[in-house]
């Protein structure tokens, strides 16, 4: 049997392996850890992306494509070193140095960079501010934009259908979604991250923290503060954050 | 190209689902999938506007179907064998064709660091005259490529005003298909909700666009 590309494409990718072909079920590279002979047919070897991301790894190392030390390097930076951690840092600064909040609004790459923050998808960033009359909400309508230097890699619901395509049309639905219903009177600015700026939302911060350290007032940040999709917290007050 | 992935506006797609303490990946495949897709990158024989465009080609129904990593596999996979990195026998067996050459790996871990640090930027310090300026009135075209695009549809044919001018930048619809930078200036343009979306939506309310030159005239 042929497989064209279309149909191997397919069914590499179906989910649920709906679409394999005899032929990709024989291969994709599905390690043959199982110890009979080799006579039968592979219909039922699984789909599992777990099984075809590791045959397209192997493949892409044998082939000299691909350095494992760099794959493990790349994830490890995601999973322990770049992260929303940052960004909270970023925004405890401006709310506790007026100078470094003027610098965040007005040269935010620069600014970013005297904590450390840039780089890739952060290349050119863009910081709005939250205030008791805007509320600013970020969204990426036709991928997934998100400024990785400063928040990391985005969360699932980030990425889902149902947040890019409402949050520009029913910015105050999706909110209450999140918990966070807005006054009609306050605007809400929602930003879609159609070209290679990157947002970050300072949010408000919260009455009652003057008393509080910098790296107090980092702990309370949330990931989704600074998507704007919800509001700083006092930790004890009981909202969400 | 009017394709799935330019979802502004739908309404049917249910309820935004927060996941508790979310990890960064959900399992080890997702990481690998998104290195990997970094890593070849690496090798420049494509660029971001092509990644993107490269994603937008997949059939709707598995564009739903389909998790974002797994998507992005779809996407470097059919990336990978239209630069000849890969040929549909490899990946079909899982093992380098007899006589394939061996390379030498793009991206090492030891410069992992510098990409992730210095990212790829694609604003370009060239002198380019901007034919709008801030605080002026324009209508984002009606125009339909079929080629990438990062005009959304719900904004074409609508009037906005020019919030800031970003500079001038890489134009995807160009470079998404080798056809050159062709780099021109970018603007956040401030569209009234209810230009956008009629009087069932807020008054004050408004989304900021990031649209190039070429998708802009006077209004």
């Amino acid at each position: 049997m042929t497989t064209t590309r279309r149909d191997l494409l397919a069914g590499a990718l179906t989910a649920a392996g709906t679409a394999l072909t005899p032929a990709l079920a024989q291969g994709a590279g599905v390690p043959h850890d199982h110890d009979h002979d080799h006579e039968h047919d592979h219909q039922a070897v699984p789909s599992d992306p777990a099984l075809r991301v590791k045959a397209l790894e192997s493949l892409l190392v044998a082939k000299g494509l691909v350095d494992r030390a760099a794959l493990d390097a790349l994830v490890d930076t995601y999973e322990h070193k770049v992260g929303p951690r940052n960004g909270a840092r970023v925004v405890a600064r401006a709310w506790v140095d007026p100078a470094y909040r003027q610098r965040l609004l007005a040269e935010p790459d620069a600014a970013l960079a005297e904590l450390g923050y840039g780089g890739l998808q952060g290349e050119h960033m863009v910081v709005v501010e939250n205030t008791p009359m805007v509320h600013n909400l970020v969204v990426c309508t036709l991928c997934s934009c998100y400024p990785w230097p400063v928040l990391g890699l985005p969360p699932v619901w980030y990425k889902s259908a149902a947040y890019r395509s409402r949050s520009v049309i029913d910015p105050r639905g999706v909110l209450r979604e999140f918990g966070l219903v807005l006054a009609d009177e306050v605007e809400v600015r929602v930003w879609d991250s159609t070209a290679e700026l990157r947002y970050l939302v300072l949010p408000e911060r919260p009455s009652g923290t003057d008393h509080l350290s910098e790296e107090a007032l980092a702990a309370m940040v949330t990931r989704d503060a600074m998507i704007g999709v919800a509001k700083v917290a006092m930790p004890d007050s009981g909202k969400r954050v | 190209m009017n394709g799935v992935h330019d979802l502004g506006g739908m309404q049917d797609m249910g309820p935004v689902s927060p996941e508790v303490n979310e990890p960064v990946f959900h399992a080890p495949w997702e990481g690998r999938a998104y290195a990997l897709t970094r890593a070849m990158g690496a090798w420049r024989l494509w660029n971001l506007d092509a990644t993107r465009f490269q994603r937008e080609l997949m059939p709707p129904a598995d564009y739903f179907r389909l998790s974002y990593y797994e998507r992005w596999i779809a996407g470097l996979q059919e990336l990978m064998l239209k630069h000849k990195l890969v040929t549909v026998m490899e990946l079909e067996s899982g093992q380098p064709d007899p006589g394939a050459a061996m390379r030498t790996p793009a991206l090492t871990a030891e410069n992992v660091p510098t990409l992730i640090g210095k990212g790829v930027p694609a604003r370009r310090e060239v002198p380019v005259a901007a034919r709008f300026r801030v605080g002026q009135s324009v209508r984002a075209r009606n125009i339909n490529p079929v080629g990438h695009t990062r005009l959304p549809r719900y904004a074409r044919g609508k009037t906005g005003t020019v919030d800031r001018d970003h500079g001038v930048f890489v134009f995807p619809d160009s470079n998404a298909h080798f056809h050159g930078e062709h780099p021109q200036h970018v603007y956040s343009v401030r569209f009234e909700a209810r230009a956008l979306w009629g009087e069932q939506v807020s008054s004050v309310d408004s989304v900021y666009v990031d649209l190039w030159d070429s998708y802009l005239e006077p209004a």
